[in-house]
């Protein structure tokens, strides 16, 4: 009955299932039998905490969705009904609001790898480019929750972004509009953006998470070394230095899970403002449009580009800087999912790539941070130079690299992984 | 491994850097208890004596107030719940509108509920010990924390009255500042620069007590999960060492036949 083709119990419920669902054939497929390389490190820990936090998320956006009120008048206060009244609604709320910068933390880390190991180039350009589109998705997704508790930073921070559409020549000013529903970010806003965050956005990433996964496992991981562990396989057809997901890397996760939900439960507890960088003090106060806030700065994790945008002092070409400061904004994230076609080295891991590569791949790290400490900070001139500087630095690594990659002297990649 | 860390540490270096300060006023210190339950219970009683006639906690109930500071209800209805309008159970809401409020101060007076989490707990406890005289205002005082605030100095009756006699910041304040020779700690530039006039009905440092206690309660209005929070977090952090433990030692044995 059912599918010849696929793998099947030998009886019982699970052949029952097997022969109307392939249950099986997916368990092993994507579990038992998907063969990841055995020497996966410490950076290999963020694409399981990913799936994590997303669910975390998922989860507890759920259970805040049943108490709070998307509207102008009632969003603040159901929020601190939530905090105040509602049975460990404190507990949901510091999920949710510390899981949104956990996420952005591990998918930062996630991709980094991603960079020193070359797992964006062939054949595993889809798996970055799902990437790409879920961290794209994941912002609009950020950027959308941090207006529902309509507190003073929700407030202005989505005025300001907002507001840069109106940048774009001869539409912007209506598009902008359209974005609001309104002339100004009112309730017409926030109960859009209510429905973009709680339903539109998620099954989306959900989407894109799938995909992404999927992709992978259609051609396998890569590793810390860069190589190709088909290349070496066993009479069964199993790769030599590969070893089923489940169990090795399923048992191997849960301790990664363990030491992350160690930090995440302490932040939680003592520390759910994070300095004032998870939850930003002026949203203590009610959003008014009246009043406008002495400094805004976007929540941590947009702060590279935040500070990109407001690098861009000039106007060219008869169009106004801020117009400018979009387009480079735009392209920071742009020329990511191009970065597969932009590395022309024979080897994947920056292990063994040469001295350019890695002098390019630090400066790289280095001036996204200084550009994410920039933008939490008011700008001043010597801060907008350094801006400027650290945002060269960061296209330069884009821009430059089918040159750096193709002219330096790589080392001889080992036959079988390392360590 | 050291380059691992080293890019592990930059790439989460902007969350950990502390936040920029606010204004450049100097702050007095106070560090909150929100265990320190009788200090709770003045700072309950100054606030609805002294605030609640302009700021509302509309976020916050009288009853979770009461159980969470060890007050019983009898003496919540009888001593801190002035309107028969008003039952145990509801919000700590106030009868003054906002728009006659605004008219008469110059502006409303806020809801105090989350203050502390807004502008700290350093700038509240001084700003309410920085009310100073001065002619040039509508009610004859201003603030050197909150300049030209609409706010009267309500407290005079308890504080008494005092003068600026030098800029808080400045070198005068610097050199009239006291430090304390037993805990090192400064009583802060602002208080140096304010000489009292007229003694109120507490002395100096009751009056700083007392403004402590009233701050002290405005920290735990601000927050009152902290405690439920602090008393399930080690539970929860010592089920997670543990856990952590038992997975480890699973994984272990699972890959020991892996080389
Ligand atoms: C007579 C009415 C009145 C009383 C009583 C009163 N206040 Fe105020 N308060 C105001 C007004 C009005 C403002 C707004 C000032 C402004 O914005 O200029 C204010 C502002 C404040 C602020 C600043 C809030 C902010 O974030 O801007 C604090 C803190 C404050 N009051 C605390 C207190 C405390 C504590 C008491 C009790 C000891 C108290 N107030 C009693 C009228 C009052
Ligand atoms: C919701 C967010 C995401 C989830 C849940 C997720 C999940 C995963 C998982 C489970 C893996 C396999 C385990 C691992 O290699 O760590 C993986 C691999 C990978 N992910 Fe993601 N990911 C997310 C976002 C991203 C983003 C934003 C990028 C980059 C733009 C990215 C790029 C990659 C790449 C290139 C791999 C293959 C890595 C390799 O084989 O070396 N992912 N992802």
């Amino acid at each position: 009955m059912g599918n010849p083709n696929r793998v099947k119990a030998e009886s019982g419920i699970m052949r029952w299932i097997d022969d109307r669902f392939p249950a099986t054939q997916m368990w092993q497929d994507h579990l038992s039998k998907y063969y990841a390389p055995k020497n996966f490190n410490f950076w290999y820990f963020f694409g399981s905490l990913a799936l994590l936090v997303l669910v975390n998320q998922i989860l507890t956006g759920i259970w805040l969705t049943m108490s709070y009120n998307p509207s102008a008048e009632g969003a603040f206060a159901s929020v601190e009904y939530i905090m105040r009244d509602v049975e460990y609604g404190w507990l949901i709320r510091y999920m949710h609001s510390t899981g949104a910068s956990a996420f952005f933390v591990v998918v930062y880390l996630h991709m980094f790898r991603g960079m020193m190991y070359g797992s964006y180039k062939a054949p595993r350009e889809l798996i970055w480019i799902f990437g790409m589109a879920i961290y794209l998705a994941l912002m609009a997704e950020a950027f959308m929750g941090y207006l529902l508790p309509w507190g003073q930073m929700s407030y202005w921070g989505a005025q300001v972004i907002i507001s840069l559409f109106t940048a774009i020549p001869v539409i912007g000013g209506d598009l902008a509009q359209w974005v609001r529903g309104d002339f100004l970010i009112s309730g017409i806003t926030l109960n859009r953006f209510f429905a973009l965050h709680v339903i539109a956005l998620p099954i989306v990433l959900l989407a894109l998470v799938v995909l992404h996964i999927l992709a992978l496992h259609e051609v396998g991981s890569n590793n810390p070394d860069g190589i190709d562990i088909k290349k070496n396989k066993d009479s069964n057809g199993i790769p030599l230095d590969g070893i089923p997901f489940h169990p090795y890397y399923s048992v191997k996760d849960i301790v990664g899970v363990a030491v992350f939900l160690f930090v995440f439960c302490t932040i939680i507890f003592y520390f759910p403002e994070m300095g004032g960088y998870f939850l930003e003090p002026p949203n203590f106060e009610p959003a008014n449009a009246l009043k406008t806030p002495a400094h805004i700065a976007p929540v941590w994790y947009f702060t590279p580009f935040y500070a990109m945008l407001r690098a861009v002092t000039f106007p060219l070409f008869g169009l106004d800087a801020k117009f400018w400061g979009v387009v480079v904004m735009g392209a920071a994230i742009a020329i990511l999912f191009v970065l597969p076609w932009l590395d022309r080295s024979p080897v994947r891991s920056i292990r063994y790539k040469g001295n350019l590569s890695k002098i390019a791949l630090v400066l790289f790290a280095i001036s996204f941070v200084i550009l994410g400490v920039l933008g939490a900070l008011p700008s001043t001139p010597g801060r907008t130079l350094v801006a400027q500087i650290a945002t060269l630095v960061y296209f330069a690594y884009f821009v430059l690299m089918p040159f750096y990659t193709k002219i330096e002297q790589t080392k001889p990649v080992p036959e079988r992984v390392t360590g | 491994m050291k380059k691992q860390l080293l890019a592990l540490f930059m790439a989460i270096v902007p969350s950990l850097a502390l936040a920029a300060g606010g204004g450049n006023v100097h702050l007095d210190e106070m560090k909150p208890d929100i265990y320190d339950q009788p200090s709770l219970q003045r700072g309950a009683h100054l606030f609805v004596n002294y605030c609640m006639g302009c700021h509302s906690m509309q976020y916050q109930r009288f009853s979770r107030t009461a159980e969470d500071i060890g007050i019983p209800q009898d003496v919540v209805e009888q001593n801190l719940i002035f309107s028969s309008a008003i039952k145990y159970n509801d919000q700590m809401r106030i009868a003054m509108n906002p728009k006659d409020a605004a008219q008469w101060f110059g502006a409303p007076p806020p809801d105090l509920t989350l203050t502390a989490r807004l502008r700290g707990t350093d700038w509240i406890y001084t700003y309410l010990r920085s009310f100073y005289v001065d002619p040039a205002r509508p009610w004859g005082t201003n603030n050197t924390v909150f300049p030209d605030v609409g706010m009267p100095h309500v407290l005079e009756p308890l504080q008494g009255v005092q003068t600026k006699v030098c800029e808080p910041g400045s070198e005068a304040a610097a050199k009239a500042t006291v430090v304390d020779p037993l805990t090192g700690k400064t009583s802060g530039g602002n208080e140096g620069c304010f000489k009292l006039v007229k003694q109120g009905s507490m002395s100096p440092q009751e009056f700083d007590k007392a403004m402590y206690d009233l701050t002290n309660f405005l920290a735990y209005v601000g927050e009152p999960s902290k405690l439920e929070s602090n008393e399930i977090a080690p539970k929860v952090l010592i089920f997670i060492v543990i856990f952590f433990f038992v997975s480890y030692l699973l994984k272990k044995e699972y890959w020991r036949d892996i080389h």
